[in-house]
């Protein structure tokens, strides 16, 4: 076995040091009746070659952004990854090390980390991010157990428009402390309904949730948001899924926003069938002793040579135990290290030209099949990269026949919203050519 | 030290914060013309909405970012360098085959909303790999979807909390062990159980009265880590498992160190009703810098209608996602979990196949009663038995000539290795948990055991060396009070940008 270097003989020199007879002997300890007797019911070894080419035979039989043109987004994004990325974090020294408990030897992951902390608050406009969570869903769950810790109340007021998966997932997390959830419809311009937000917030909830560019794509009034909330002491807690979006429009920070808790799969991250991502979470400086997850701080060593640590352990669970402000232990580090290298590789230039891209060509494809007979634009408000529309045959014949011609044809609504049964949410971003999208546009009976 | 002594100092280069390099207008990105209408953003959003600028945000060249990453990545510790027995952890060779397959297009730029249709070999890769799990495992079902170890724990949690809320009551509290992982109270506590501690016995290992004193119909379930944390294998846990199903409780194993035992005992054959598998470790794939994991969580059939959604099932000869899960706790991440993560899983299981699973096992086991067997009587041994994957060491003998274990730790880098876990588990004073995993060859374990006999020696003979250790790496012991009390956790301009 190659992975293991001992020979037989290696072993028997080791256990006569031990001073055992067999390897059976250190195994003594597991009582016989619930020893297994027989071999593992899994198949054979495979060679390197006949399991590259089993693989290769599964790969094959999933679409995939190389073969198929894309059209789908909803908290995935197919975008353009520098060839250095995939170079930079193969380096066994960043892979295949560990959580840099020993900062003298894990100067290379820490600084990074130190970067990509500040890189998030400045792509947010926030004061302070940890070093990474699992992925959007889980870290919007996060923020509103933060956002109860903070005030002390069980109420979470969440817009409708936020990620349905995003909604689920913090239900899940906040019913087993039984916080109670209050869901806000959106306006026909596919924005959250403030009169109904303003309603439903009351001096029981903890926070206001929504996302933005929301899940119909279309850009939130944040500051307005930020008010509503604030009027009644609840934080606002703003989830963003595409974060490249950041590279244009207004950062949450500074529109008031108390949490901010994302996806950062758009950031150089491949889409890998959902996983593994990156959740980023941002804050400000008074939340900082509230703040989940792990956190990385500049320090200096006995010479005064500046260096970097894991710092304010004291909020987490391997110190606090039961008491930790979460359970979270392992973070997505080199999938933060992915986010960090996209982030400094495209720069302020890079980033706000591919957000550029991404909405003039979403804003392209939006006026083309605006003006066919098969389909209508659902909602009136601004959009960055996603926009639904409204189509006159069944969606899910519109996307078999897309998918005849090589086109994800974007994402049917119906299995989230019962009220957008005849909708399909469709991305565009900066890999989609101009060909592509009039294809879409054509095939979907688009005008022109 | 002696010349064969493995560390040494090398070429390694200062680089400062990427904030502080580039100049404005440099770049290292290339993309296409655009193609479409170039309208201005503000006629498409409304300008109170844009910003204008990322004030801070780098711009440097390609070269820049290679050298940048290149060299920050000399300044880390990993398994290519060299042995990494961070007990617990599991630091074993991370395959570079399940590198590549996780890249292969159709993976790695598949859409986890694209049709089932066109997503078969991913279902399947799923809809396999539960199977094997489950039959490591000895279980009927697993939940591939959790992120890591501690996200598998809550999960599990949650599935014990749903079980109990069907039969009425959810219960109020989860005994664990004294020896276990900070991850379990914190696990428990979100689901918001009370946690009971329950005292390990003189053996290193809970025994069944502790348990029967506490067990009442409170409590949901016991949370127990086979082997613990010691790497003593919990002998008794059939019989605990008898007493906490006695009361109507479920039992979780923690299986952080399920690879000492893979293919020799299955946790459901034990009794335990709900167990979570951490792939980084005994399956193999890297630990990344910290992340990212997978924590699927395997579990008896009584417990399979609270499982997360969705899961894989077979309809025919099709594969599909099932949502139809009525009393699930819900979703617990987006999608359907760390699909790259346990593809990687999947090509080590099928590299190795049944007997190399069970050798990896053994001679994990093997390689860590060694190094105990070779370290016994220079460094103390608190619990004197054969361990399992991996062996609990302390600094009663070396504090009497003032060396603390954070001393050795620190001076094990020294001599090129990372140091173990330390001062975990609490129940050991100054403890030194060292794992050395399968992937290590009796030469370099005979190296660390020279450099730990080496530097018990010059605790006798020059403790000051041993207590001013590190000397090698870059940057000496860091300031972590400062770090703490005086929090800069961002890089901030001197001069606000322009």
């Amino acid at each position: 076995m190659r992975y293991i270097p001992n020979t037989e003989a290696d072993c028997r020199k080791m256990l006569d040091a031990i001073g055992v007879q067999s390897v059976e002997d250190l195994f003594a300890d597991i009582p016989a009746a619930v020893r297994l007797k027989r071999p593992l019911r899994i198949p054979p070894a495979l060679s390197e070659v006949d399991l590259t080419k089993h693989l290769r035979t599964l790969a094959g039989r999933n679409a995939d952004a190389d073969r198929y043109v894309s059209f789908l987004g909803a908290g995935c994004y197919n975008h353009f990854s520098p060839a250095i990325i995939g170079h930079l974090i193969s380096r066994g020294e960043f892979l295949t090390a560990y959580t840099p408990y020993q900062p003298e030897i894990s100067q290379g992951t820490l600084q990074a980390t130190y970067e990509y902390q500040t890189l998030i608050c400045q792509l947010t406009g926030m004061d302070v991010s940890n070093a990474s969570m699992y992925e959007g869903a889980s870290a919007t769950a996060e923020a509103i157990l933060m956002a109860h810790r903070v005030t002390g109340r069980n109420e979470v007021v969440v817009a409708r428009s936020v990620h349905p998966e995003y909604r689920q997932v913090t239900r899940t997390y906040a019913r087993q402390i039984d916080l109670t959830f209050h869901e806000v419809g959106f306006t026909p311009a596919g924005t959250v309904d403030l009169k109904h937000a303003k309603s439903a917030l009351t001096d029981r909830a903890a926070c206001l949730v929504v996302q933005n560019p929301n899940f119909f794509g279309t850009v939130e009034d944040l500051a307005e948001l930020a008010e509503a909330a604030q009027a009644v002491g609840a934080l606002l807690v703003v989830a963003v899924a595409e974060p490249v979006s950041l590279g244009l429009l207004k950062p949450p920070g500074e529109c008031g926003t108390d949490i901010v808790a994302g996806e950062g799969q758009g950031l150089g991250v491949p889409m890998s069938y959902g996983g593994p991502y990156l959740g980023f979470f941002a804050t400000q400086e008074k939340y900082i002793r509230q703040l989940p997850g792990r956190l990385v701080g500049a320090t200096e060593d006995r010479e005064g040579r500046v260096g970097y640590v894991l710092t304010l352990a004291t909020r987490e669970q391997h110190i606090r135990r039961e008491k930790a402000t979460s359970n979270i232990c392992t973070s997505e580090a080199l999938i933060a290290l992915i986010a960090t290298i996209y982030m400094e590789a495209l720069g302020k230039n890079g980033l706000r030209e591919v957000a550029l891209q991404n909405l003039r060509k979403a804003a392209y494809a939006r006026e083309r099949l605006a003006k066919g007979k098969g389909c209508a634009i659902r909602f009136s408000g601004p959009t960055f990269n996603e926009f639904v529309v409204q189509v006159k045959k069944r969606p899910a014949d519109v996307l078999k026949g897309l998918l005849t011609k090589q086109i994800l044809g974007g994402l049917e609504l119906a299995r989230f919203y019962p009220e957008l049964k005849d909708c399909l949410l469709l991305c565009v971003t900066e890999q989609n050519s101009r060909e592509e999208i009039d294809a879409l546009a054509k095939a979907m009976g688009g005008g022109r | 030290m002696s010349q064969q002594t493995v560390g040494t100092r090398g070429l390694q280069f200062n680089e400062p914060l990427i904030f502080e390099q580039g100049s404005p207008g440099r770049v290292g990105y290339s993309l296409p013309a655009t193609d479409v209408p170039e309208k201005k953003p503000d006629r498409l959003i409304p300008k109170k909405l844009l910003r204008d600028d990322i004030p801070g945000f780098p711009e440097v060249s390609e070269v820049d970012v290679i050298r940048h990453f290149t060299r920050m990545s000399q300044w880390n510790y990993g398994i290519d360098l060299g042995m990494y027995p961070l007990g617990s952890c599991t630091m074993k060779y991370n395959p570079r085959l399940n590198e590549d397959m996780a890249r292969l297009p159709g993976f790695a730029r598949a859409h986890p909303y694209q049709p089932e249709a066109v997503s078969q070999g991913a279902l399947q890769l799923l809809f396999e790999l539960e199977q094997y799990l489950a039959e490591i495992c000895g279980m009927d079902r697993v939940s591939l979807q959790p992120s890591a170890g501690a996200h598998g724990e809550l999960t599990g949690i949650m599935l014990i909390r749903a079980y109990h809320t069907s039969k009425g009551n959810p219960r109020k509290k989860i005994l664990i062990p004294d020896s276990a992982h900070g991850t379990n109270p914190a696990s428990s506590a979100v689901c918001g159980y009370q946690v009971v501690p329950v005292k390990s016995g003189p053996r290193g290992v809970v025994e069944p009265a502790a348990v029967a004193d506490v067990m009442d119909e409170e409590v949901a379930g016991i949370m127990v880590t086979n082997p613990n944390t010691l790497g003593i294998f919990e002998d008794y846990i059939v019989g605990i498992a008898k007493i906490v199903h006695g009361k109507g409780g479920q039992v979780y194993c923690d299986g952080a160190n399920l690879n000492a035992f893979v293919g020799i005992a299955r946790p459901g054959d034990m009794g335990v009703d709900v167990i979570q598998l951490n792939v980084h470790k005994t399956f193999s794939t890297p630990h990344g810098g910290g992340g990212p994991g997978a924590g699927p969580v395997a579990l008896k059939r009584h417990l399979a209608p609270f499982m997360p959604v969705p899961t894989v099932e077979m309809k025919g000869n099709r594969f599909a996602l099932n949502y139809d899960l009525p009393k699930s706790v819900g979703k617990v991440r987006s999608f359907y979990g760390s699909f790259g993560v346990l593809l990687r899983a999947y090509t080590y299981i099928r590299t190795l196949g049944p007997t190399g699973l069970r050798r990896a096992a053994e001679v994990a086991v093997i390689n860590a009663n060694y190094i105990m067997s070779q370290l016994k009587g220079i460094y103390h041994l608190p619990y004197d038995r054969f361990c399992k994957h991996e062996c609990v060491l302390d600094d009663a003998i070396q504090v009497q000539d003032n060396v603390k274990t954070l001393d050795i730790a620190k001076r094990l880098m020294d001599y090129g290795f990372h140091p173990p876990t330390i001062y975990f588990p609490l129940i050991v004073h100054g403890a030194l948990m060292i794992e050395p995993t399968e992937t290590e060859s009796k030469e370099t374990l005979d190296e660390f055991i020279a450099a730990m006999k080496a530097i018990a020696r010059e605790a006798r003979e020059n403790g000051d060396l041993v207590r001013n250790a590190p000397h090698n790496p870059r940057v000496g012991r860091m300031d972590e009070t400062k770090a703490a009390r005086q929090p800069n956790l961002r890089w901030r301009p001197k001069m606000p940008p322009q």
